[in-house]
């Protein structure tokens, strides 16, 4: 292995990626159409203008934006509720078990499967064309500079 | 009790000194010394080893005896601070791993500074950096300071003296001479170390219960003299109102403060790419939400079979629960098993300690010495100086560190920790966030995002209840109380975002079209990630 390949990354064992996600992967050589004589600037701002890129923000943005707000509203809900609704959060449930235990425990569990789909969708809508983009940008500046 | 436990406790500890030390050589024998390897441990590690680094630098004595302690004696509101500290990481992973990782290089400020006249946001986030890394480091120190009486027994103040000595003495040596990769592998061992021992404790205390953890909640409620109210919130922050809402200012700042502590910061570039660094956060999120669920059991466990009255009776609040909990299920007090274990868990939270206060010196000296001294230094000189400059910080704040650890051990820092946070999230959190997602952002908007969070947060805490005013202050005879609460998030978390906003639209000069392109597609791409 070598130091600074950036492209050096220990695959999750057990984990492949499915072979369908390359056809979700959106076409990302449209920027190779770039003529030489650009500064590395020029380079990034033209990629940020391009499809596949926005393609890629966009499916970061649609996971993260929603998913912070709800956890965010659910964790605040959460300590607004056990420190101002008492009588609410006693209420038992089952056995020893009342509300404001459930929703304890429930805040270790979306926490856990929060981490798991965001991990799920990363690997499966925006890993690989992030990294086409990725080959596509540093040839493009390394093109520039030169 | 006996000196048993005490000197197996002591030999225990050793061992994990000596092996860290040895650690620390073996890494400093083939050390290059360049700012990648100091700074960065050389970006190779996995992310499972990472991982268990965050976990280890994140999992500090306070959570393991502070919040069991808190649980054993309030009950369901110690589980508050549990979930607040887990959900924190949602916003680590959703928002800040992997941008960090790809643009920036060692610290926080690589990547607001990338888009910004660099010496002014370099120097703001650099001061707040530093600032949240000393609060953090003397809760840490005078902790260390009162495990060391509260476990050995021995309640001399020469002995915290020496002890808090002795830890600020070892934090540089590990930090000046092995840098990001010997902390790095102590983080490891500490983590390792922290979840077996609180595995085993659980273990012991379900097996205890046959599994039926009915049982132990009922039991626990019934010994804790509160009955069924030990099961639900209220017992410790349920009086006036500004009590119910300084939790809520404390869960605020714990969950968005996190994100911004330069000490994790930084760990994320310890591995190769953001992918790594996504996973790597992946395993922290298991290994601390595992270790807060443990933590919760023990608290319970401790109220079960120690009872609430008897933990109070040993430390007011609570930290002894823990200790007192592994020599019940030993066997009691007197009997092999239950000194073995107590020295098993006295020797784990010095070694958390340790293992912390080294992970927020490496940080702080890599602030000073990245930010701070870098842009500062005379125009045309050398970059290579950094690493010296980066060790000699570490020698200066752990001077520092021990100095204040020192004045202020008998004095009551619960709040620090508290501090850092709600600092961290009024900061730094405002500048990192805007600079990676606002594509409007400018210089003077960072800046003042940085110091309008700072100062109110800082501010607040002078003029609060923990100050003055209140015969638990730290200066009890003076009164200039003017805030109600004692931590001070929620009014500083808005004001950093707000005086970012108002920075930015104020702006006289343009935001920097290109430099935002640069950072959003290096952000979410890796491009030119090093």
């Amino acid at each position: 292995m070598w130091p600074d390949d950036p492209w050096y990354d220990v695959p999750a064992p057990g984990r492949c990626a499915p072979d369908g996600v390359a056809a979700a992967a959106p076409d990302s050589r449209t920027g190779r159409r770039e003529e030489q004589g650009h500064s590395a600037a020029d380079v990034y701002l033209e990629v940020q203008r391009s499809a596949a890129f926005r393609e890629v923000r966009r499916r970061y943005r649609r996971f993260v934006v929603p998913a912070v707000a709800a956890f965010l509203l659910w964790y605040l809900a959460y300590v607004v509720a056990a420190t101002t609704a008492h009588g609410l959060m006693a209420r038992p449930v089952a056995g020893v078990m009342n509300v404001a235990m459930l929703a304890g425990l429930g805040q270790f569990l979306t926490t856990f499967l929060l981490t798991w789909a965001y991990v799920r969708h990363a690997r499966l809508h925006r890993d690989r064309a992030a990294l086409d983009l990725r080959w596509d940008t540093q040839e493009m500046t390394r093109g520039a500079e030169r | 009790m006996s000196g048993g436990h005490q000197t197996l406790a002591l030999l225990l500890f050793s061992a994990f000194v000596v092996v860290t030390l040895a650690i620390t050589t073996w890494v400093s024998r083939k050390r290059r010394g360049s700012a990648e390897e100091f700074y960065a441990g050389g970006r190779l590690f996995s992310p499972m080893e990472n991982g268990f680094a965050i976990a280890g630098d994140y999992m500090s004595a306070a959570s393991f005896l502070g919040i069991s302690g808190l649980i054993a004696l309030y009950g369901y509101d110690g589980m508050l601070y549990s979930v607040g500290f887990l959900v924190a990481w949602l916003v680590v992973l959703l928002l800040v791993a992997e941008l960090v990782r790809n643009c920036g290089r060692f610290t926080l400020a690589d990547v607001v500074a990338a888009r910004m006249a660099e010496r002014p946001v370099r120097t703001a986030l650099g001061v707040s950096s530093v600032t949240v890394s000393v609060l953090y480091l003397v809760a840490q120190m005078v902790g260390a300071g009162s495990l060391v009486a509260l476990l050995l027994g021995g309640t001399g103040d020469t002995a915290r003296s020496w002890t808090v000595v002795g830890v600020g003495a070892l934090m540089v040596i590990y930090v000046s001479l092995g840098g990001m990769r010997a902390t790095t592998w102590i983080q490891i061992v500490k983590a390792v170390l922290l979840m077996a021992g609180a595995v085993a404790l659980t273990v012991l205390v379900l097996v205890h219960f046959h599994g039926n953890v009915n049982t132990l909640l009922s039991s626990a409620a019934e010994r804790s003299g509160q009955g069924g109210d030990f099961l639900s919130p209220g017992l410790l922050y349920g009086g006036s109102w500004t009590a119910r809402l300084d939790f809520i200012s404390l869960g605020l700042a714990l969950v968005l403060g996190t994100a911004g502590l330069p000490h994790i910061l930084s760990r994320f570039y310890t591995v190769p790419t953001a992918r790594a660094a996504r996973r790597s956060v992946v395993w922290s999120i298991g290994l601390i939400g595992g270790f807060y669920l443990m933590t919760i059991v023990l608290g319970f466990g401790a109220a079960a079979l120690v009872g609430s009255a008897d933990v109070r009776a040993s430390n007011a609040s609570g930290n002894t629960a823990v200790p007192l909990l592994a020599t019940v299920l030993g066997g009691g007090e007197g009997s092999t098993g239950g000194t073995v274990l107590f020295a098993v868990v006295a020797a784990i939270a010095f070694a958390t300690i340790l293992a912390v206060v080294a992970g927020i010196t490496l940080a702080s000296s890599a602030s000073v010495a990245h930010d701070l001294y870098a842009s500062w230094r005379r125009p045309g000189t050398e970059r290579r100086g950094e690493v010296g400059v980066a060790r000699a910080a570490a020698v200066g704040i752990g001077v520092v560190a021990i100095a204040l650890g020192l004045l202020a051990q008998d004095l009551n820092v619960a709040f620090l920790v508290g501090l850092a946070f709600a600092v961290a999230a009024s900061a730094n959190l405002p500048a990192l966030l805007y600079s990676l997602f606002w594509r409007g952002f400018t210089t003077r908007g960072a800046v003042w995002a940085v110091y309008g969070g700072l100062i109110p947060a800082v501010l607040l805490v002078i003029l609060s209840p923990v100050v003055s005013g209140s015969p638990a202050s730290l200066l009890p005879g003076a009164d200039f109380q003017l805030f109600p609460l004692e931590n001070p998030g929620l009014v500083s978390v808005p004001a950093g975002f707000l005086a970012g906003w108002i920075g930015t639209v104020t702006s006289p000069e343009p935001p920097d079209e290109a430099k935002h392109a640069e950072t959003e597609v290096r952000a979410l791409t890796g491009a030119g990630a090093v």
